[in-house]
C-alpha cells in the first residue's frame, strides 16, 4: 500500500549514524514495527548496550536506560523486577553480549527472566574498529586478527543460540537474518513472537540477528550481504532452538 | 519495645524501614545476615530479593531498578565492592538514586572476612572511574544503621545519586537493642525521570554517555554543583568531650568507639582529651577539625587500616597542628590501652613531631 510506508511510532526522526549498508537500520525498524504493531509503545523500556547501537537510544522512541558493557540483561532484570515492570527489551551486539556480557546473557536466561533480548551478530567490534568478537569466523581478518582469526591461538565462534538451548528458563530462542527481504519478513516474525512470549508472561525469549558491517569487513554493502550467505549461514544456522507457543 | 538485633539485620531492616522495595546482592561474608534476613523480610513488605550470580549483575540490576524509579540497594564487602564500581560510577553519571552498602573485610585481595576500615579510599575518593563524589556514611551503632538507612535513601533521592553506607565486620555481627517503633514504611518521592514506560508523557531517558566533550564538561560541573551543595548540608559527625580538648582522636564506626572508651580513660587521668567522629565521610567534617584546633594541640587519627582517613585530617589541618596516626589492619582491631598510651605519650610530650605511631611504640625509642 503506498503512502502506508512511513516511519514506525516506535522509531524518533533522528537520523540513524550507522554506516552504509549495516543491518542496525532494519533491526531498528522491525523492532519499532513490533512495537506499534502490539500497541506496547507506552509501556516498554528498551535498554541499549555497548557498541555501535550504543545510541539506539536516540533513536527508540520509547523510555530508553543506556547499560554499561555487557550488562544490558541485568539491567534489564532491575527494570522487569522493579514496582513499574515495564515491557523490557534489550538490544545488544557480539562484542556486548556474547564476549563480556556472556555471564549475565547465560544468568538472565537461567533465571527465565521474562524480558526480550534483540541479539546483533556481525561477526566482530564494530565500534571500536573491527577488532575479533568471540563470533568472529576462523580465519576471518580483522584489527586484531590480521592474518585471520587462527582457531590455535584465539580458539573457535561461540554460537549464542545453541549454548542458551541448553538452558531451562528460555522460552523463545531463534536465529534469522536480514540479507535478503523475505528473511526480513521472517525476522520481524521472530521479533514479533520474542515480545508476544514477554506480554504473555512466558520467560526469556532471545532474538539472534546475523547482521552485517560492510565497514569493518572492507567490503561493499552489496558483497557484505554475499558474503554473511556464503559465510555466516553455515557457521550459524538459521531456525528455531526453542519454539514457543501460547499456551 | 526494645529488641535486640545484629548490625546486618539493621541494615535490612532500616532499608525497609525507609522504603527500600529491591534488592540484589551476591552472597560475601561478613554480610550474610543481611541478604538472609532480607531474602524473607522484602517479600512479606511487597518487595523484590533477587540473588545475583555476580556483583557486577547486582550493580547494574540497582541500577536497571532504580532506573524504573525503585527504592534499591545491594551489600557486599571489600572485593564485592570492587567489582561493583563500574555501576557506581554509572549510576553517579546517569544520576541515579541507590543504597550500596558495604560490611568492610580485611584486604587487600582476598584478605580475609575480619573487620576492617581499608576501604575508606576506596569509598571516599570515588572509586571508579570520573569526576564524581558518592556520599559515605558511617554508623558507629546499630541503633544509628537504622537512622542512617533513611538518611541514606532521602540522600540518594534528593540529589539522585549513589550513597555508600560503610561499616565494618563488627558493625555487621555486633547486637545491640534498638527501638525500633511503629513501622511505617516511608514512600519514596515521585521521580518523573523514571524510565517506567512514556504513557501519557515524553520518552525518558537514562544515560550517561555525552560523547561531546563540552557536553561532558556541561554534565559534570552540574554533578560537581551537586556535590557542593551536598558538602554545604550533609557534612556530619559527632563530637565527644571536645570543647577544651587539648588532644583530639578522630576516628569513625568501630574504631570511634573503641577511642570514646580510651578518651575517657584518658579524662580521669587529668588529659583533656576529645573524640570527633565523622559519621559521613564524604563530605568529610573538615570544619569540624579545624575549630577543635583552636585549642587542640595535637591530633591522634584511629583507624583500621595502615591510615586512610588520616590523609584527610591533615589536608584539613593543612599542617597548622601535628597530626599523628595509630591503627591495626589486616582484620585486628586497634585497642582502647594503646590509644590510651599514644594519648599518654603525647600529653607527656615526648611525641612531639607529626609522625606515626606504628603499629604501636615507635615513640619508645
Amino acid at each position: 500500500m503506498p503512502g502506508n510506508f512511513g516511519r514506525p511510532q516506535a522509531l524518533t526522526s533522528n537520523p540513524f549514524h550507522y554506516c552504509p549498508g549495516c543491518s542496525h537500520g532494519i533491526v531498528h525498524r522491525l523492532v519499532a514495527e513490533v512495537i506499534d504493531e502490539l500497541g506496547i509503545g507506552g509501556r516498554t523500556v528498551g535498554v541499549a548496550s555497548v557498541g555501535c547501537s550504543v545510541f539506539s537510544y536516540n533513536y527508540f522512541n520509547v523510555d530508553m536506560v543506556q547499560a554499561s558493557h555487557g550488562r544490558a540483561p541485568a539491567v534489564a532484570t532491575g527494570l522487569k523486577r522493579s514496582p513499574a515492570a515495564p515491557v523490557v527489551f534489550t538490544y545488544q551486539g557480539d562484542g556486548d553480549l556474547a564476549a563480556i556480557g556472556t555471564g549475565e546473557t547465560i544468568h538472565a536466561a537461567a533465571r527465565g527472566e521474562n524480558i526480550t533480548v534483540i541479539f546483533i551478530n556481525n561477526a566482530n567490534f564494530g565500534m571500536t574498529g573491527g577488532q575479533m568478537a568471540p563470533t568472529t569466523l576462523p580465519g576471518q581478518v580483522t584489527t586484531t586478527t590480521p592474518e585471520g582469526r587462527n582457531t590455535a591461538e584465539s580458539g573457535y565462534p561461540l554460537r549464542v543460540c545453541e549454548m542458551l538451548s541448553t538452558v531451562e528458563g528460555v522460552a523463545f530462542l531463534t536465529r534469522v537474518t536480514v540479507h535478503k527481504p523475505a528473511m526480513v519478513l521472517k525476522a520481524r516474525a521472530a521479533v514479533k513472537k520474542a515480545f508476544q512470549v514477554q506480554l504473555a508472561g512466558g520467560g526469556f525469549s532471545l532474538v539472534e540477528v546475523l547482521a552485517t558491517c560492510p565497514t569493518n569487513w572492507g567490503q561493499t554493502p552489496v558483497d557484505a550481504l554475499r558474503w554473511l550467505e556464503e559465510n555466516m549461514i553455515p557457521a550459524y544456522p538459521l531456525g528455531e532452538f526453542r519454539s514457543w507457543e501460547a499456551s | 519495645m526494645k529488641q535486640l538485633m545484629k548490625g546486618n539485620e539493621a541494615i535490612g531492616e532500616g532499608a525497609v524501614r525507609a522504603g527500600c522495595r529491591c534488592f540484589f546482592g551476591y552472597p560475601i561474608t561478613p554480610q550474610s545476615e543481611l541478604p538472609h534476613y532480607l531474602a524473607r523480610r522484602l517479600p512479606e513488605a511487597g518487595g523484590v530479593f533477587l540473588q545475583a550470580e555476580s556483583e557486577l549483575a547486582a550493580i547494574n540490576m540497582v541500577y536497571g531498578a532504580a532506573a524504573a524509579g525503585g527504592r534499591v540497594m545491594t551489600s557486599s564487602s571489600g572485593p564485592g565492592i570492587s567489582l561493583m564500581q563500574e555501576g557506581i560510577s554509572y549510576l553517579a553519571g546517569a544520576e541515579l538514586p541507590a543504597v550500596i552498602v558495604n560490611v568492610g573485610r580485611g584486604g587487600p585481595g582476598l584478605g580475609n572476612i575480619a573487620p576492617a576500615q581499608s576501604d575508606y579510599f576506596q569509598a571516599v575518593r570515588g572509586g571508579g572511574h570520573g569526576d564524581y563524589h558518592v556520599p559515605v556514611l558511617a554508623p558507629a551503632s546499630v541503633p544509628e544503621i537504622i537512622t542512617l538507612m533513611q538518611d541514606a535513601f532521602d540522600l540518594a533521592d534528593q540529589y539522585r545519586n549513589p550513597v555508600m553506607v560503610l561499616a565494618d565486620g563488627v558493625l555487621g555481627q555486633i547486637m545491640e537493642p534498638v527501638d525500633l517503633g511503629e513501622c511505617t514504611f516511608a514512600e519514596a518521592p515521585p521521580k518523573p525521570w523514571a524510565t517506567t514506560g512514556n504513557e501519557g508523557r515524553s520518552r525518558n531517558i537514562v544515560n550517561s554517555l555525552y560523547i561531546v566533550p563540552q557536553e561532558l564538561e556541561t554534565h559534570c560541573l552540574k554533578l560537581s554543583a551537586k556535590y557542593e551543595s551536598i558538602a554545604e548540608d550533609h557534612t556530619r559527625w559527632e563530637s565527644y568531650e571536645t570543647r577544651d580538648a587539648d588532644l583530639v582522636v578522630v576516628a569513625y564506626g568501630t574504631s570511634a568507639r573503641i577511642a570514646k572508651a580510651a578518651v575517657n580513660a584518658a579524662r580521669r587521668r587529668g588529659i583533656r582529651a576529645g573524640l570527633i567522629r565523622p559519621v559521613s565521610l564524604w563530605p568529610f567534617p573538615a570544619g569540624a577539625l579545624q575549630g577543635a584546633a583552636r585549642h587542640a594541640s595535637a591530633f591522634l587519627v584511629v583507624e583500621m587500616s595502615l591510615g586512610q582517613m588520616v590523609e584527610d585530617v591533615r589536608m584539613a589541618l593543612s599542617g597548622v597542628r601535628p597530626v599523628h596516626f595509630y591503627g591495626r589492619t589486616g582484620g585486628m582491631l586497634p585497642e582502647a590501652g594503646e590509644i590510651l598510651r599514644h594519648l599518654t605519650l603525647l600529653h607527656e610530650g615526648v611525641v612531639s613531631h607529626a609522625g606515626k605511631l606504628w603499629p604501636a611504640a615507635s615513640a619508645d625509642q
